[in-house]
């Protein structure tokens, strides 16, 4: 626990430090703002039990998310990336509550200022608040009902939350909200089989979007689609974003999507966050070898332009199994700069603020400072 | 390219499906070459007909589909054979499945019997095709584990297949389609269900297998990188039709036909940074029942002409180096 307090600090340190700088593009996201955080995540935990036997005896736990710290400032997009299993889908749910968290705090604030602990609310007042927050699913094809209409999926929540009663009213709503992503309205009476998947997908976000939300969990929307699809869908939620000044918290495994849309990025390894800061600070530099890894490990098409080939780093072996987490850093059986500290003691999330500028760069990494990592891009520095 | 025998050539073929909605077009008029230890990717969307162009090769087209035309000649010791003519349930067709040509499924969790352990499946693969006992069958699968990487294969080879991990898994099934050496190895989407880290292992090893056995392989995905990563020549299909062909440099350098640059503008790119402008194309994929006439891409087409890319199916076009493509754009006349 002490550990977690000395994370925590350092996190909150972090964004002090950063405050008096703000000549950059995200001016806000740091003290000044912190007013204006849409959500403020501390320690958050999500235990599984694992139950054996005839009497399902506790005889484990799966920590699938532990100790997880971050905020989402307004209008911004944070990313958290990592492999399967790294309990980024999990956290996911439990900022909204779709699954109780074990522990921690989640701290929701509205556009007009009202703050909610989400993790203490009662069932009837997380409802309410929950209509401030919206989901998009990975896949389009089994998260929306065969049996309902477009009208009736997108309709639903103003039926069920009793804001609109009048059948023309609702029509007329849901034909703006299927506007809003580029959808033709006439299509309100089919049944979602009639639609292509990126069709799908943008049923599924104006549904999201229905009940005008100030923050969206997006959790792989673009993964289940076609390549040229992924594209419009990706174009369609930075438009929304502007449009709507939407908050995103995006769930994804794919850096190159990360890198495209969000402004800052986590990145998630066997449930703890192993590095988090500013997308183009992350990818050009990053600190922790896992990032590293991870971004030397996506394939890239080899169109000629030079210095596109890079050294590629591969990782040995799987994900640890967060049912069994390795001592020390979770990371070190895998990790090629190893050293005998990293097999015995558990590194701490410090801040590198100081060393590369003004915003926050946590890292857990014993050798973040010493290592020099490489990242991709070549037109940022 | 063309210093290595010819192994397999593939004629014109076209594999329809037949179902109470009309008649689905899947492979439609795709020709290709491949030589003998030389790595061809098909890429595409779905619906775009690459996987049922390795079923047809396979002979394994679910049972509404039928290859209505077209031949598909592999070259084994001088000899040649029309797979086409094979009868699918057939003595010859089924020592060459697994034996001469093999096949890497995109989901190792289906591509494995759950109640067999995997060297159990191993061992049945290398005997039905070689002569040999069992234990000689079981060392050879510990051997082919070893070489696909599999940590202490003595052990994993009597384990199953639900107690490994993706990543063991998809080496496993690699393991498997190897362990009779086949000339022509078929993997589709080999790296699409698993993770990033573990996808740069598998295109790894792939590449280190296909370099040392020598064998050839044909690359199914819809990730141009991942073809980028591994292969020689790149197929790009459309709704059954191949649109375009050329080899790797080439291809991702110059592309033709609209269609392949659209895809390659389609992905952000890691390293181009938040402000890249993504450029997507329009619509998705129509329905294969409702093909459109003439150019299939036409709707989509940033480069349509009207009256000629809606009426007439393009030709396929030569260019210089290797370089087929089907468009209206490159027609002289």
């Amino acid at each position: 626990m002490a550990q977690a307090d000395a994370a925590a600090n350092n996190l909150n340190a972090g964004t002090d430090a950063s405050s008096p700088s703000s000549s950059h593009r995200q001016a806000g996201v740091s003290r000044a703002s912190s007013a204006d955080n849409v959500l403020e995540v501390t320690d958050l935990r999500k235990y599984f039990p694992i139950l054996r036997g005839f009497f399902r005896r506790q005889v484990g736990e799966v920590k699938a998310v532990d100790e997880v710290s971050f905020h989402v400032a307004r209008g911004e997009t944070l990313a958290l990336v990592g492999e399967s299993g790294c309990g980024k889908t999990t956290t996911g749910r439990c900022v909204m509550r779709a699954i109780e968290p074990s522990g921690g705090s989640v701290l929701f604030r509205k556009r007009d200022g009202e703050e909610f602990d989400i993790t203490t609310l009662a069932k009837q007042d997380l409802r309410s608040v929950q209509q401030y927050m919206g989901m998009i699913f990975q896949d389009p094809f089994s998260s929306l009902n065969p049996r309902l209409t477009v009208l009736e999926i997108i309709g639903e929540p103003f039926i069920t939350r009793r804001l609109i009663t009048k059948r023309r009213e609702l029509e007329e709503k849901v034909a703006q909200l299927l506007r809003s992503v580029r959808l033709d309205p006439t299509y309100m009476r089919r049944y979602p089989h009639a639609f292509s998947g990126g069709q799908r997908q943008r049923i599924a976000i104006a549904r999201a979007l229905a009940l005008d939300p100030d923050f969206v969990v997006a959790d792989e929307p673009v993964s289940a689609l076609d390549v040229s699809v992924q594209a419009q869908i990706l174009s369609l939620l930075k438009v929304l974003q502007s449009e709507l000044h939407l908050t995103y918290l995006f769930i994804t495994h794919n850096l190159s999507v990360v890198e495209y849309l969000s402004d800052r990025v986590s990145v998630m390894y066997v449930g703890q966050i192993v590095e988090l800061g500013r997308t183009e600070s992350i990818f050009s530099r990053p600190r922790h070898p896992y990032t590293e890894a991870l971004l030397s490990a996506v394939p890239v098409v080899e169109t000629g332009k030079a210095g596109r080939r890079r050294e590629r780093i591969i990782l040995e072996g799987d994900v640890a199994d967060p049912s069994n987490v390795p001592t020390g850093c979770t990371f070190h059986p895998r990790c090629p700069y190893v050293q005998d500290i990293c097999r015995e003691e558990e590194p701490q999330l410090i801040d590198l603020a100081g060393a590369n500028g003004s915003q926050p760069h946590l890292v857990r990494c014993h050798f973040a400072d010493d290592l020099d990592l490489q990242g991709v891009g070549n037109a940022l520095q | 390219m063309s210093q290595t025998p010819l192994l397999l050539s593939v004629d014109n073929l076209a594999t329809h499906f037949f179902s109470q909605e009309g008649i689905l077009e899947a492979v439609d008029g795709v020709s290709f070459d491949i030589h003998a230890g030389e790595a061809l990717g098909i890429a595409g969307e779905s619906g775009c007909g690459k996987s049922v162009t390795a079923q047809s090769i396979l002979r394994i087209v679910p049972k509404n589909g039928k290859i209505v035309t077209g031949a598909i000649n592999l070259f084994q010791n001088g000899d040649s054979v029309d797979l086409v003519q094979l009868d699918d349930r057939g003595q010859q067709i089924r020592q060459i499945r697994g034996g001469e040509i093999a096949m890497v499924f995109q989901e190792p969790m289906a591509a494995f019997s759950m109640v067999y352990t995997i060297g159990n499946q191993i061992t049945e693969v290398i005997r039905l095709h070689q002569e040999c006992s069992q234990n000689e069958a079981r060392e050879r699968a510990v051997e082919m584990l070893r070489r696909v990487g599999m940590p202490q294969p003595e052990q994993t080879i009597d384990a199953y297949p639900f107690a490994l991990s993706g990543g063991m898994r998809q080496r496993a099934m690699i393991a498997m389609a190897l362990s009779c050496h086949p000339a022509l190895l078929i993997a589709d989407e080999p790296t699409t269900a698993v993770d990033v880290t573990i996808q740069a292992q598998v295109l790894e090893l792939m590449k280190d297998l296909q370099r040392d056995m020598g064998m050839a392989l044909i690359v199914i995905t819809h990730d141009l990188a991942v073809i980028s990563e591994l292969c020689d020549r790149v197929m790009i299909m459309y709704l059954g039709k191949d649109v375009e062909s050329a080899p790797a440099d080439v291809i991702f350098r110059d592309p033709k036909h609209p269609y392949t640059v659209g895809l390659l503008r389609s992905v952000p790119e890691l390293g181009e940074g938040h402000t890249q402008e993504l450029d997507p194309i329009s619509g998705s994929v129509p329905s294969p029942y409702r093909r459109p006439t003439g150019c299939p891409f036409h709707p989509r087409c940033p480069e349509f002409i009207p009256d000629v890319c809606d009426v007439d199916l393009p030709p396929q076009i030569e260019l210089a180096g290797g370089h087929r493509v089907r468009c209206h754009l490159y027609v002289q006349d």
